[in-house]
């Protein structure tokens, strides 16, 4: 007899839907598939940009062009066709907008379906949202009042028509262009995205946050998101994620670069949960996102991470510590159910001396998947008494699920400090009967232990994440123990 | 109000219970004994409705319901309590935090509103105070680091917190010094209750001095060979099991 048959609620709840496959039926200015220097040429004129622009992107797509994507991950997907993908899509009703109000009442209805009635979120939390849909920023709250402290929170797009210094000094400094085929192809198409600029000594009062949502069918997203943070300055940005239900797979190909100067701080959370695919791995998101920050002196960045989503993942949010005292941290959770495949994790490169790094990192596996926690602690020459500690836990459900562990570690310095510690364990069958014994509905009892087992990480997130990260933990994972 | 008839029970191929009949009125103290292997453990398993084990014969009624209809969670929200003699620990997990959520869980499935947070910690603070648990036994991670003595005492403050119809103690005494002992008792003795019934499971004579039983049970072999009053305690602990054992093997050759 199957796991399956023998356990009704397993059956039923990997049969669950996706919660938020749903679709906007708003008219969409589309390009039709495909990819060359006039598609290129197009974005760019569709986005008003300056011809620097327009040169940066068509240099990346030639890069991009003699690259080969990178099959070193523990994944195994189709490779996309990039020639029959869209690589533009904006809704049509681009308007100026003053107020929320105005926002198409579709795409608020969207949000509402989202849960970020973003009118609460200003009221009651003090969240500042750029709701990215289908690459084209449709509204920013809050601008105001930040700009009282000249902290600049806009799209890409926005930024490169009204800050173009900042962004032409600062794009590809982090990432640049020809670091991985997918940041070369990013680079070269990528259609919006959030722009962040902390002046000198600011703390930022409220946390910036961005959802994404890819809209359209078989389109592309590719998000360019660029964040500074000048001395001294202070910033914690949210980033969520949500896509519709598609048979076909979507690919996602994000940017991010963060740059923290002399003691600044910059704080940076994710909540993935795009669509999945289905139980027998159709369809969902190809999340292939490059995520990377510069410490200068005495500079920190903390990237907290919860993944529930995506068919495949393949993300490694990593921080270069160049200024001596600086610190990266990186706090994951990493959730894979069904077919689902992740390859994640991070690299920590120690140039600075006393340079600090800590990496938590715990996945858990349940249904067929593969979870893998990638890492590379890197020690330089001139890193005098760097130190690092890892940590990396893995969580099966099933027996048929994968946890594995690529941790790298090269010194280049005799006095570096580097932990590493590692664990794999069960869902224990005692820990879920007790709590059965105790009242729990199985579900709640998952929901509860695995809750337990990613608190540090959990802990990270900003409290009106926190709560988001939780729910969604318990929704990935019901019934899933076999 | 429980009553046990004929069970037979096995896991994998091996038969363990082998047509054990046992009533429980309510409001009684019934102790079971018995050597090691007699299936004293395995009883409060399946009264708790854990499904490594098979019951291939038999009945288990409790209230009048059909117990074996029901899962784990039904049972705990019928009034059954299990302590475990091996409480786990769920890391991460506050034991307050989980009490609320097992509370909370088993008064919505019995349509009942959720106890209110200054409620509940009222009566947090009671039932700690009737096992001596320190505040910052509380607020740890379920069972996480407690040592053996705390892991019993945490269980009977969950009993008092659910306040169950039944309550299970699986070998409640293992692992306890003389004064754990006492306190363990005393929670169990100050929750006796004309509509509440103990099944006390011990290898031991001395949890019986404090826990007093109006029966006491003898499991061996996987059925109940003997039961007496609570002298039958003091007896075997002077004589051991093996003439009721021998008699009754007597008996059936």
């Amino acid at each position: 007899m199957s796991a399956a048959e023998e356990n009704p609620l397993l059956d039923e709840f990997t049969r669950k839907e996706y919660e938020f496959g749903f679709t906007t039926d708003i008219d969409a200015d589309k390009l039709p598939p495909g990819l060359n220097e006039g598609v290129i040429r197009l974005i760019s004129s569709k986005k008003n940009e300056p011809e620097w622009m327009l040169q940066w992107r068509l240099d990346a797509f030639r890069v991009w062009q003699s690259m080969k994507e990178p099959d070193w991950a523990h994944v195994n997907y189709e490779k996309p066709d990039y020639q029959a993908i869209s690589y533009y899509s904006a809704p049509k009703s681009k308007v100026p907008l003053g107020s929320l109000d105005e926002v198409d009442p579709e795409l608020r209805a969207t949000m509402d379906k989202l849960g970020i009635s973003m009118e609460e979120q200003k009221r009651l939390s003090g969240v500042a949202v750029d709701f990215v849909m289908d690459s084209v920023s449709v509204a920013t709250s809050f601008k105001d009042k930040l700009a009282e402290l000249g902290i600049i929170f806009c799209s890409m797009s926005e930024a490169i028509q009204e800050h173009p210094e900042l962004v032409r000094k600062h794009i590809g400094s982090v990432v640049p262009v020809k670091d991985n085929f997918f940041s070369a192809l990013n680079s070269a198409v990528f259609t919006d995205g959030s722009f962040c600029y902390i002046p000198k000594g600011a703390k930022c009062p409220m946390e910036l946050s961005t959802y994404f949502r890819i809209n359209e069918a078989g389109t592309g997203q590719f998000e360019r998101t660029l964040l500074i943070a000048e001395e001294g300055s202070y910033v914690s940005y949210l980033e969520g994620c949500t896509a519709p239900q598609r048979d076909e797979n979507q690919l996602h190909a994000a940017v991010v670069e963060l740059v923290a100067k002399d003691d600044a701080e910059i704080k940076y959370s994710t909540v993935q949960n795009w669509y999945p695919g289905d139980a027998e791995g159709k369809g969902g998101v190809f999340n292939f996102v490059t995520k990377r920050g510069i410490c200068e002196t005495r500079a920190k960045i903390s990237w907290t991470q919860v993944e529930t989503g995506s068919a495949v993942t393949w993300k490694y949010p990593s921080c270069i510590l160049k200024g001596d005292g600086s610190i990266g941290e990186f706090y994951s959770v990493a959730v894979t159910n069904n077919a689902q495949q992740a390859d994640t994790g991070t690299k920590m490169i120690h140039l600075g001396a006393n340079t600090h790094s800590t990496i938590i990192s715990k996945g858990i596996s349940a249904g067929n998947s593969q979870n893998s926690y990638r890492g590379l602690v890197q020690i330089g020459p001139r890193a005098r008494n760097a130190r690092n500690f890892s940590q990396c836990d893995s969580l099966l459900m099933t027996d048929t699920s994968g946890a594995h562990t690529f941790p790298y570690i090269e010194t280049k310095n005799p006095t570096a400090h580097v932990e590493h510690e590692a664990t794999t364990s069960r869902i224990g069958e005692d820990q879920i009967f007790y709590c059965l014994q105790r009242g729990l509905t199985e579900e709640q009892a998952i929901g509860l232990i695995v809750n337990g087992y990613a608190k540090e990480v959990l802990n990270k997130l900003p409290m009106e994440f926190a709560v988001e990260a939780r729910k969604l933990l318990t929704i990935s994972l019901e019934g899933s123990v076999g | 109000m429980l009553k046990i008839d004929n069970l037979h029970a096995q896991i994998g191929d091996t038969e363990i219970l082998k047509g054990l009949s046992l009533e429980l009125g309510a409001g009684e103290v019934h102790a079971i004994m018995g050597p090691n292997g007699s299936g004293k453990s395995t009883l409060a398993s399946i009264l708790a409705g854990r499904e490594d084990y098979e019951v291939t014969q038999g009945s288990i009624t409790f209230d009048g319901v059909d117990l074996l209809e029901l899962d784990a969670t039904e049972r705990a929200v019928a009034g059954i309590f299990l302590a475990f003699q091996y409480p786990v620990e769920i890391p991460g997990v506050s034991n307050i935090n989980f009490l609320r959520t097992a509370l909370n869980s088993i008064r919505e499935q019995r349509e009942e509103a959720p106890l209110s947070g200054k409620d509940f910690l009222a009566k947090v603070k009671a039932c700690a105070q009737l096992v001596e648990l320190d505040g910052k036994l509380r607020d740890r991670s379920v069972n996480e680091g407690f040592s053996g003595g705390e892991k019993k005492r945490n269980e009977v403050f969950q009993m008092a917190m659910l306040e169950p119809k039944l309550a299970v103690l699986d070998e409640t005494d293992s692992g306890l010094d003389i004064d754990a002992l006492r306190i363990v008792a005393h929670g169990v003795n100050s929750m006796r209750g004309a509509d509440r019934s103990f099944l006390v499971i011990t290898h031991y004579q001395r949890l019986l001095d404090h826990i007093v039983p109006d029966f006491v049970h003898v499991l061996a072999g996987g059925r109940i060979v003997h039961s007496g009053g609570k002298e039958l305690a003091l007896e075997l602990e002077e004589k051991g099991y093996d003439w009721i054992v021998d008699a009754q093997a007597t008996e059936q050759a």
